[in-house]
C-alpha cells in the first residue's frame, strides 16, 4: 500500500470538511470582526439562510411542479401533519419507556407508543437507530482490533489491506441478496449491512493513526526496553486517537445510511424509518414523507455531531487542530 | 587520527564512558556512513562531533546507543543507563509536561511517588516549574527541548548522547540553552557526546571538539578546548574563543575541500 492511499482515507468527506470550514471561517478575518459582531453573525447568518430556504420551499411547487403541487406540501402542513397532529406528551413518555426497555438488559416494559404520525416516525427512527448503533458497535470492535493487528507487522497489513479496499469498493446494494440469504431478512441482516458499510473508515483511519508516530518516538521506547504491548499502550494507541475519531465520525454517518438501506430491503420484523419512507412514498403521503425524511436527516446529523463532540472531549485538550482554530 | 584519541583507547572499556574502537558502518543500501572511527569520551568530559549535514555524525550516536549495529569495529559503553536527547523533542502530545517527564520512570518501573518526585526535580532543574500541567502544543520550541532534557535527567544517566538537540531553535534560544546545558553539565558531572553542525556551539560547550569529514565520515581532527567551567556567555567574544573557532572552521574546510 502506498503512502498516498493511506493519506486519502484520512481526509474526511465533504460534509465534515464543510463543518470544519465553517468553524474556522470566522478566525480568518479576526481584524475585521470583533467578538461581538461575530456572535451576531454566527446566529444571524444561518437564520437568514434558513429563512431563504423556507421561502424557496413555499415557492418550489409554483416554480417547478405547477401541475403537481401536491408533491411539495408547504412547510406548515408538513410541520402540522408530521410533528403536531395528535401528538401528545404521553406518547413521548411511552417512547422513552420503549427506549429504556431496549437499552437496559433484562428490563422489559410493555408499551406500544402509537397514535400520531410523529410517534410512528419516532418509533421507526428508534428501530433504525438501534440497528445503526449495534452495527457501529461491532464495526468499532472489529475495526479497532483489525487495525491493531495490522499495525503489528508490515506483512499482516499487506496481506489484508487489498481486501479492505475491495470491501469498501463493493457496492453495498449488490451484497444485499447474499446477506439476506445468509442471515434472513430481519435485524441481523440489517446490522450486518451497517457493519460492512462502516467497517472500512474505522479500520483505515485507526491503522493510519496507529502508524502515525514517527520513528524517533519508537526509538525512544526501544532505548528503554519497551516491548510490543507497552509500545501499543503508551505510544501507538494514544497517537491513533485523533485519526480514529475522524474515522468513527465518518463511520457513524455511514452506519445510519446502512440502517436505512437495510430497512428498504430487509422487511421482516418491525419497520424502521426506511420502511416507513417507502410506505409513505408508495401512498403519496407527502407530508408524512417529508416528516420522516427530516427525522432521518436529524438522526444523521445527531450522530455526526455526537461523535465530533466525543472526539473533541477525548483529544481536544492536547490535539493540535488545524491552524486558526 | 590524533595521538590523544589513539592513546585513550588503551584502557577504553574500563575507564571511558564511551569508546569507539575502529567503528565502520555501511548501510544495506551501500551508503558508507562511518569509516574507521576511534575515540573515547572520559567520564566528566564533554566531547562534540562537528560536521556538515549528512556526514554520518548522527550515525555515531545511533551506534553508541545500540539503535544501529556497526558493520565493523565495536563500541564500549554501559547501555544500562544512557540519556539520549533527540533532534526532535519527541514529546507525546497527549501527555502534559509532567507526565512526559515521568515517562522513562514508568518504562523502568519506578513507583508513582518516586516518579513524581524525580519529575518535579527535573522540571525545576530545567526551569519549567509552573508548566507541569501544560500540553506540548502550548510550549515553544525551546521549552519543548527543555522538557525533553528533563525527561532524560530523571534517570540521572552518567552518559548523555545529544543528537543536534538545538539545531531547530533560533540563535538566541540556542545560546540560552547552551548556557543552561553547561550549568547542568557542571552540576551533574555526566559525560556528554554532542552532535552539532554549529562550530560556535561546539567550541562553547566542549572540552574537546572532533571534526568529521564528508561521507564516509572519519574523524580528521581532535581539538582540545582549554577553557574551564563554568563558562559565561561573554566567552563567545573572547579572542581565544575566536581563534579556536577559526581552527575548527579551518579543519572543517580542509576536510571538505
Amino acid at each position: 500500500m502506498s503512502a498516498t492511499e493511506k493519506l486519502q482515507v484520512e481526509v474526511p468527506p465533504a460534509a465534515s470538511m464543510a463543518e470544519e470550514d465553517l468553524a474556522t471561517a470566522p478566525g480568518i478575518i479576526p481584524a475585521l470582526t470583533t467578538k461581538r459582531q461575530y456572535r451576531h453573525m454566527s446566529l444571524l447568518g444561518p437564520l437568514a439562510v434558513f429563512a431563504a430556504f423556507i421561502g424557496f420551499w413555499y415557492a418550489a411547487p409554483y416554480l417547478f411542479f405547477s401541475d403537481r403541487k401536491f408533491l411539495v406540501p408547504p412547510p406548515h402542513d408538513v410541520l402540522y401533519v408530521a410533528f403536531i397532529e395528535n401528538a401528545t406528551l404521553g406518547q413521548l413518555w411511552d417512547l422513552l419507556q420503549l427506549v429504556v426497555s431496549d437499552i437496559v438488559p433484562f428490563l422489559t416494559i410493555d408499551v406500544e407508543p402509537e397514535g400520531s404520525v410523529l410517534i410512528d416516525n419516532l418509533v421507526a427512527l428508534w428501530l433504525t437507530t438501534k440497528v445503526a448503533l449495534t452495527g457501529l458497535f461491532f464495526a468499532i470492535v472489529l475495526g479497532t482490533l483489525g487495525a491493531m493487528l495490522m499495525s503489528q507487522a508490515r506483512w499482516i497489513e499487506q496481506s489484508f489491506y487489498p481486501y479492505l479496499i475491495a470491501l469498501q469498493a463493493v457496492p453495498i446494494l449488490a451484497l444485499v441478496p447474499l446477506i439476506g440469504s445468509f442471515f434472513g431478512f430481519g435485524f441481523t441482516a440489517r446490522v450486518i449491512v451497517c457493519i460492512i458499510i462502516s467497517f472500512f473508515p474505522i479500520v483505515a483511519n485507526t491503522l493510519f493513526g496507529l502508524l502515525s508516530a514517527e520513528r524517533g518516538y519508537h526509538e525512544l521506547l526501544s532505548l528503554h526496553g519497551a516491548g510490543r504491548l507497552i509500545r501499543l499502550r503508551k505510544l501507538m494507541i494514544p497517537a491513533a486517537l485523533p485519526a480514529a475519531f475522524t474515522g468513527l465520525r465518518i463511520a457513524a454517518g455511514l452506519s445510519v445510511i446502512g440502517a436505512i438501506v437495510g430497512d428498504f430491503f430487509f422487511r421482516r420484523g418491525d419497520p424502521g424509518i426506511g420502511s416507513l419512507l417507502d410506505v409513505y412514498f408508495a401512498r403519496i403521503r407527502q407530508e408524512e414523507l417529508f416528516g420522516a425524511t427530516i427525522l432521518s436527516s436529524l438522526l444523521g446529523i445527531a450522530v455526526f455531531v455526537f461523535f465530533g463532540w466525543l472526539g473533541r472531549l477525548v483529544t481536544g485538550a492536547w490535539h493540535e487542530e488545524r491552524a486558526g482554530t | 587520527m590524533t595521538e590523544t584519541a589513539a592513546m585513550g583507547l588503551a584502557g577504553a572499556t574500563r575507564e571511558s564512558a564511551v569508546a569507539f574502537d575502529h567503528v565502520d558502518m555501511v548501510f544495506p543500501d551501500g551508503t558508507h556512513a562511518v569509516e574507521d572511527v576511534s575515540f573515547a569520551v572520559s567520564p566528566g568530559e564533554f566531547v562534540t562531533v562537528v560536521g556538515p549535514s549528512g556526514c554520518g555524525k548522527s550515525t555515531l550516536l545511533r551506534i553508541a546507543s545500540g539503535l544501529e549495529t556497526p558493520t565493523g569495529g565495536a563500541v564500549h559503553i554501559d547501555r544500562s543507563n544512557i540519556g539520549y536527547v533527540f533532534q526532535d523533542a519527541t514529546l507525546m502530545d497527549w501527555r502534559t509536561v509532567k507526565r512526559n517527564v515521568e515517562l522513562l520512570g514508568e518504562l523502568h518501573g519506578l513507583d508513582k511517588a518516586e516518579r513524581a518526585r524525580r519529575a518535579q526535580e527535573a522540571i525545576a532543574t530545567v526551569g519549567l516549574s509552573g508548566f507541569e500541567d501544560h500540553y506540548p502544543k502550548a510550549l515553544s520550541g525551546g521549552m519543548r527541548m527543555r522538557t525533553s532534557i528533563a525527561r532524560s535527567l530523571t534517570l540521572a544517566p552518567p552518559v548523555f548522547l545529544f543528537d543536534e538537540p538545538f539545531g531547530a531553535l533560533d540563535e538566541i534560544t540556542r545560546e540560552h540553552l547552551n548556557g543552561e546545558l553547561l550549568r547542568l553539565f557542571v552540576d551533574k558531572g555526566f559525560a556528554a557526546l554532542f552532535i552539532t553542525h554549529s562550530i560556535y556551539e561546539a567550541v562553547f560547550l566542549s572540552t574537546r571538539v572532533l571534526v568529521m569529514s564528508a561521507r564516509p565520515g572519519r574523524i580528521v581532527a581532535d581539538i582540545e578546548i582549554p577553557f574551564g567551567y563554568p563558562r559565561s556567555d561573554e566567552l563567545r567574544f573572547d579572542a581565544g574563543f575566536a581563534e579556536l573557532s577559526g581552527l575548527v572552521s579551518h579543519e572543517l574546510r580542509s576536510a571538505h575541500a
